[in-house]
């Protein structure tokens, strides 16, 4: 087993030219995707890489894997510098794109991972011995012989982390592996990228925007938006930080009454059968919030809980706006 | 692995992949066929109608059908790749999936695909070349050697073509249809003998894009017709290296397009 490779960002900067209005005349503009970013990736840690659409993500993922060059700043993954000498360090890295495929439609999955092995030169013994290990833990045996044409989106994506892994990269790129697949398919995705880390130490790049992937993965979440990193901590940090607020569901065997409700609760949804209230346990405990309810005629039942994981990162991005 | 045997499985793979449909495999080779022969009875009917054409007969101009046909079939063989670069590759952003191979990206678009159904142009070119031979009075049989070597030359050159094509798909991003001018219309061109056309298309056809020097001028020198425009004989036998020389310029010029490409994103 290779020794996986780190990541490490400095300043990494890039603009694009674009022109306004027709391709020949038109001013040019200057378009900065990426101002000045920094961070590290550890070997052998899972880093979560998120951001809205436009922030930056896509361009960064695109200089990692060596097929963009940056404006300034550097790069390292391991000892190399990725757009410098992009034959040796894609040798050395795995990328699943979500949403393109990296085999070959006409040709089946069996044919594909060969020819991938030729591509990437793997010696005959050690692309067996992958190619069973990754087909068993993505349990691809019985679709091995079908064109990638005819698999499902759950089975493609499955095939396509295979794709990405047969070489044994020291260093995985997942950019939205779990977009578009069903429940079923995202867990056997989340476990198979567990074990990888655990069982080879692989260092992984993970963007994404269920925030359920970063919850059951990344070690660390770096959020970028507007071309900045705007928190780079561990996942708990950031939701501890971000959103301390606990939501209250009430349901009523009626149509719920109007509410009086104490300073620190606001009533944020209400339903036909149903009212939302958002709290903030510093300000106003639980219990006093559930005493204060309980009184309510036709109610029905109470449940408190966190907010969506995605609240807290739209939260996120409104408080870090300007 | 060299890139050579990488190569071979590459081809091999879409050859496979081709051939899973072998019915419709078959009626687009026939199809092939007949379109391209049907283009040679246009000519034909030309050369049987008036005899000959300014001093060319029929067995000459079938010479020149062939070879272009012939090294144009190959080329289309060869680089599928380039031909749809700006629709499959350049427009899908699938591009960027070739730069994450640690491959040559020309290589990753030779292997692209390895097309079978320019065999039914090839076949009917190589038809219609032996039947020129069989016609012309004059052919210097111990110049025949310079056939492969004026099909290779040719053969090159349509590649340098559907190369630069594919390279300019970096500065427009649609794919140019405008570039079927030299492919296309090189083949149409192609069939007939350079003196007929204008001074600066003659000039343009020979030392631009040195199509005259990969099939009229080796024609000539295994036809043993010397030249009406007064080029001696000999330059036919060293031409077909011309084409050499335009590939290896539009494979400087592609390593350009990539390494902006890399460097602008877009």
């Amino acid at each position: 087993m290779k020794t996986a490779a780190a990541i490490e960002v400095r300043d990494l900067r890039k603009t694009y030219q674009v022109r306004d209005g027709g391709s020949w005349r038109g001013k040019t503009r200057e378009i900065t995707a990426l101002d000045g970013i920094s961070f590290t990736v550890p070997a052998g840690e899972i880093a979560g890489f998120i951001g809205p659409n436009g922030a930056g993500k896509s361009t960064a993922i695109k200089i990692l894997s060596g097929i963009l060059r940056p404006t300034s700043g550097t790069v390292r993954v391991g000892d190399l510098v990725p757009w410098e000498n992009r034959i040796a360090h894609v040798a050395r890295i795995g990328v699943v794109f979500g949403q393109r495929t990296q085999l070959w439609w006409d040709l089946s999955v069996a044919e594909g991972l060969a020819l991938l092995r030729d591509i990437y030169s793997v010696e005959p013994e050690r692309f067996r011995r992958n190619r069973d290990r990754l087909a068993e833990a993505l349990d691809l045996n019985g679709i091995m012989d079908q064109s990638v044409r005819q698999l499902s989106l759950g089975q493609r994506m499955r095939a396509e982390i295979a794709a990405a892994l047969i070489h044994d990269p020291e260093v995985v790129i997942l950019d939205e592996p779990t977009i578009g697949l069903d429940a079923p398919s995202k867990l056997a995705v989340r476990a198979f990228v567990r074990d990888l880390r655990r069982e080879r130490g692989t260092t992984v790049l993970l963007t994404t925007h269920d925030m359920h992937d970063i919850e059951a993965l990344a070690d660390r979440v770096i959020v970028i938006g507007h071309g900045r990193i705007l928190a780079d901590s561990p996942f708990e940090a950031l939701q501890a930080t971000t959103l301390s607020e606990r939501i209250l569901e009430a349901d009523f065997t009626g149509p719920p009454p109007a509410l009086f409700l104490p300073d620190g609760a606001v009533e944020t949804e209400r339903g036909t059968r149903s009212v939302t209230i958002t709290f903030d346990p510093q300000r106003l405990p639980a219990p006093a919030l559930v005493a204060h309810l309980s009184t309510l005629p036709d109610l029905g039942d109470l449940r408190i809980g966190r907010p969506a994981i995605e609240e807290i990162i739209t939260r996120f991005y409104a408080d870090h706006a300007s | 692995m060299n890139a050579f045997t990488l190569y071979r499985r590459m081809a091999g793979a879409s050859i496979k992949a081709q051939l899973r449909y072998p019915g419709t495999f078959a009626l687009q080779l026939v199809g092939n066929f007949v379109t391209t022969l049907l283009s040679f009875f246009g000519i034909w009917s030309l050369f049987h109608r008036f005899g000959s054409i300014a001093g060319w007969d029929i067995g000459a101009v079938a010479v020149l059908y062939g070879l272009v046909n012939v090294s144009f079939s190959v080329a289309e063989t060869l680089g599928r790749g380039f031909d749809v670069f700006g629709s499959e590759y350049v427009k899908t952003g699938s591009f960027d999936r070739l730069l994450l191979r640690p491959r040559s990206t020309l290589v990753l678009l030779l292997g692209h695909e390895l097309r079978l159904r320019p065999i039914g142009r090839f076949l009917q070119g190589a038809f219609v070349l032996g039947a020129g031979f069989w016609l012309s009075p004059h052919v210097s049989w111990n110049t025949v050697w310079l056939l492969p070597w004026a099909v290779t030359g040719g053969a090159v050159m349509f590649l340098g073509i559907l190369i630069g094509q594919a390279a300019l798909c970096f500065i427009t991003v649609e794919g140019l249809e405008v570039v079927n001018v030299l492919t296309y219309g090189g083949v149409e061109a192609g069939q007939y003998p350079l003196t007929m056309f204008a001074r600066w298309l003659r000039r343009f056809l020979t030392w631009a894009l040195p199509l005259s020097a990969v099939c009229y001028y080796p024609a000539l020198a295994m036809l043993n017709h010397p030249d009406p425009l007064g080029m001696p004989l000999w330059f036919g036998l060293l031409s077909p290296a011309m084409g050499f020389v335009f590939l290896a310029l539009m494979v400087l010029w592609w390593r350009r397009g990539v390494a902006g490409y890399v460097s602008s994103g877009s």
